[in-house]
């Protein structure tokens, strides 16, 4: 939602997005066709080949999204919305950086232990909640995350050296 | 009649204190679900998921489709009381709804939201158990070249009927048809688009994608909005209810529109979304008060509810009797019965009895249990949402990569989760829509296999799709759906001609 005083500056436009994503889509349709014609796109004796499915699907996504992209070039309306604007990409990135970081640390520490970090830590650095209710949250969050998922319902986490050193 | 028969049978499969228990859970987790902005059923249907893959089938989807009713449930709380749909299907609710809740009849609002969604659900739930087991039966005369043609008539119906851009629609299905061929090709085992990876060589999970899809990427949008939270407190007490429940046979032709809108829709994949605000406008075209749409009429809760409800529930039907989900809950439903190790389609009705008479009197248990609870616990769940946003938004996050993982237990489907987030973030915002994308994932080896098994039984002739009239007439319509636009245009050019020269 836009504030009303001031609009903060676009860091991009829909239009350009669209042009970017069409890019990428194309390439991978591209892609994909080669690897599917290489796998053999044609008929054998009796019936298709492995790749002939996918191939005529990485055509048809290649085709689409060549409209896209030609549709979004000609596009000189004007008309054009930002895709995000600044105070937007900020927001955003306080969600994805952390997610990735969680992510990264799930591979090393464990899904426990990662958890307990994103959740202390999102709630005090965004969200400005103070340290004991961080902490508190975020510890019994974990903790009723492994009863539930390690004890109760038998669902095997990736797990790290913390869990190790308890014996679980 | 034997689906009474039957029906009383899956109420006995029901009746146990574990299953009642689950059902309860899953309500209670739904509706909290349902409540929350940036999670609503689909997305809470795949989290949750994994918690049920150690259970049997019956326990699983009992739970699953509670934590779907309670999520269609709350979604109306948070329309009402604040403002802000907490699914896009109760965007139309939010009309009237809040209007009513700003001059302090809230209780009555949820009231009337609650039970037109109940009637919606019921009436769709009867069609289910008198249609369904008819069409199952029927379709276990389908072959290979059938179910293509009736797969073929799913994806053309979202490219000509979907109101989003046409080429849009074909790049979100063709995309997801593509990700679901890579790995091991089921019918010759040759390995396909895997580049050399380990990982790409399991494939790429359909329910992985879809927690990406719309877990992450909601939490994403919800972040970038900055939802301002501002409700209106409600408690309903036994005599609103009844009083509601009084001024409601009036508008019985209201309900029983919406109700038919709600059950078509849902049953061709329309959506839940398109039967509320069609549920919304007829009830207002056919009304002799225009003017008081909008302003906080009790007729303007009813109409979208019951549809919503409707579609929602109805869109269970393909699923269980075709083995193609009608919504995108019920395509991560199938997902659920693949994992659980059905195979869904026609043979369900024959092989899984239990399983699949369980699961529709939990439809009927599950609306009927909602809805007292939800009339009930009002209050706790619009507490819900005084808790911070940014102490929930981790929590989804946590319980998503939890979810991505449990399926195959791979990390690698851990970062698969994120990419797919980001991608469903993006195609968002440029209009590129998901519901075609999740259809494609779900349904895309299916489609490729009964293709590929129509063409080794035709000897790689195309004429098969025509070869009698059960498949020629599904496989025409099909085809009609997919280029209806440019067939309307030029009945439109036709009539316009005609007008112009009055021969």
């Amino acid at each position: 939602m836009a504030e009303p005083d001031e609009q903060p500056r676009a860091v991009a436009s829909t239009r350009a997005v669209d042009i970017v994503v069409s890019l990428l889509l194309l390439a991978f349709a591209g892609l994909m066709a080669f690897d599917n014609w290489r796998s053999g796109a044609g008929w054998a004796s009796d019936g298709p080949k492995s790749g002939y499915f996918p191939f005529y699907l990485s055509l048809l996504l290649g085709g689409a999204s060549l409209f896209g992209l030609v549709k979004a070039l000609a596009d000189r309306t004007g008309t054009d919305k930002p895709f995000v604007n600044r105070d937007q990409l900020r927001r955003v990135m306080q969600v994805l950086v952390p997610t990735f970081l969680f992510c990264l640390f799930t591979q090393w520490l464990g899904i426990y232990v990662a958890s307990l970090l994103l959740v202390a830590g999102f709630m005090r650095f965004v969200g400005a909640i103070a340290w004991w209710k961080s902490l508190l949250t975020s510890f019994l969050f974990a903790a009723a995350m492994f009863v539930t998922f390690d004890v109760a319902f038998d669902v095997i986490m990736p797990k790290g050296p913390l869990e190790a050193l308890l014996g679980f | 009649m034997e689906a009474l028969g039957l029906l009383l049978h899956g109420f006995e499969v029901l009746l146990t204190f574990k299953i009642l228990a689950l059902m309860m859970v899953g309500l209670v987790l739904g509706i909290f679900v349902g409540v929350l902005p940036g999670l609503g059923g689909p997305n809470g249907v795949a989290i949750l998921l994994p918690l049920t893959f150690t259970m049997d089938p019956t326990s699983a989807i009992v739970m699953l489709s509670c934590i779907y009713w309670g999520a269609l449930f709350g979604g109306a709380i948070t329309s009402i009381l604040f403002n802000i749909p907490g699914e896009a299907w109760s965007v139309a609710t939010t009309f009237d709804g809040y209007p009513m809740a700003q001059q302090g009849k809230a209780a009555e609002a949820l009231t009337a939201a609650f039970t037109s969604s109940f009637i919606g659900s019921l009436v769709a739930v009867l069609l289910i158990t008198f249609v369904a087991p008819g069409i199952a039966s029927f379709a276990l005369r389908f072959g290979p070249p059938e179910f293509f043609a009736v797969y073929f008539l799913t994806f053309s119906s979202f490219v000509g009927l979907g109101r989003e851009e046409k080429h849009k629609t074909i790049i979100s299905m063709s995309l997801g048809l593509l990700l679901t061929a890579i790995g091991m090709d089921t019918v010759s085992g040759q390995l396909r688009m895997t580049f050399g990876s380990d990982n790409l060589l399991r494939g790429i999970n359909f329910l992985v994608a879809v927690i990406g899809l719309f877990g992450i990427s909601e939490i994403l949008l919800t972040m970038e909005e900055r939802l301002a939270l501002r409700g209106h407190a409600a408690a309903i007490s036994l005599r609103v209810v009844l009083k509601v429940w009084k001024e409601m046979p009036r508008y019985w032709v209201t309900l029983l529109r919406s109700s038919a809108i709600g059950c078509w829709l849902g049953i061709t994949p329309g959506g839940a979304i398109a039967a509320s605000f069609m549920g919304y406008n007829l009830a207002k075209r056919f009304s002799k008060d225009k003017e008081s749409f909008g302003k906080g009429r009790i007729e303007g809760v009813f109409a979208p509810e019951t549809a919503a409800h409707a579609s929602g529930t109805s869109a269970l039907l393909p699923m269980l009797a075709l083995g193609i989900p009608g919504s995108g809950t019920a395509a991560i439903l199938l997902g659920g019965l693949m994992v659980w190790g059905l195979n869904p389609g026609p043979m369900l009705f024959v092989e899984h009895k239990d399983f699949v008479w369980g699961l529709i009197a939990s439809m009927y248990l599950g609306n009927v249990v909602g809805l007292v609870m939800v009339l009930s616990t009002v209050p706790l769940f619009a507490a819900v949402l005084r808790v911070p946003f940014s102490a929930i938004a981790p929590m989804i996050v946590v319980s998503c990569a939890v979810g991505a993982f449990a399926i195959q237990n791979a990390m690698f489907d851990i970062w698969l989760m994120l990419l797919f987030g980001v991608v469903g973030y993006v195609f968002k915002k440029i209009g590129i829509p998901l519901a075609p994308f999740t259809l494609a994932l779900v349904l895309g080896n299916r489609a490729e296999d009964s293709f590929r098994l129509s063409m080794i039984g035709s000897a790689g002739d195309l004429r098969v799709f025509w070869s009698n009239s059960l498949v020629g007439s599904i496989a025409t319509l099909g085809l009609v759906l997919l280029f209806w636009p440019l067939l309307s245009a030029a009945f439109e050019r036709m009539r316009a001609a005609l007008v112009k020269s009055p021969t």
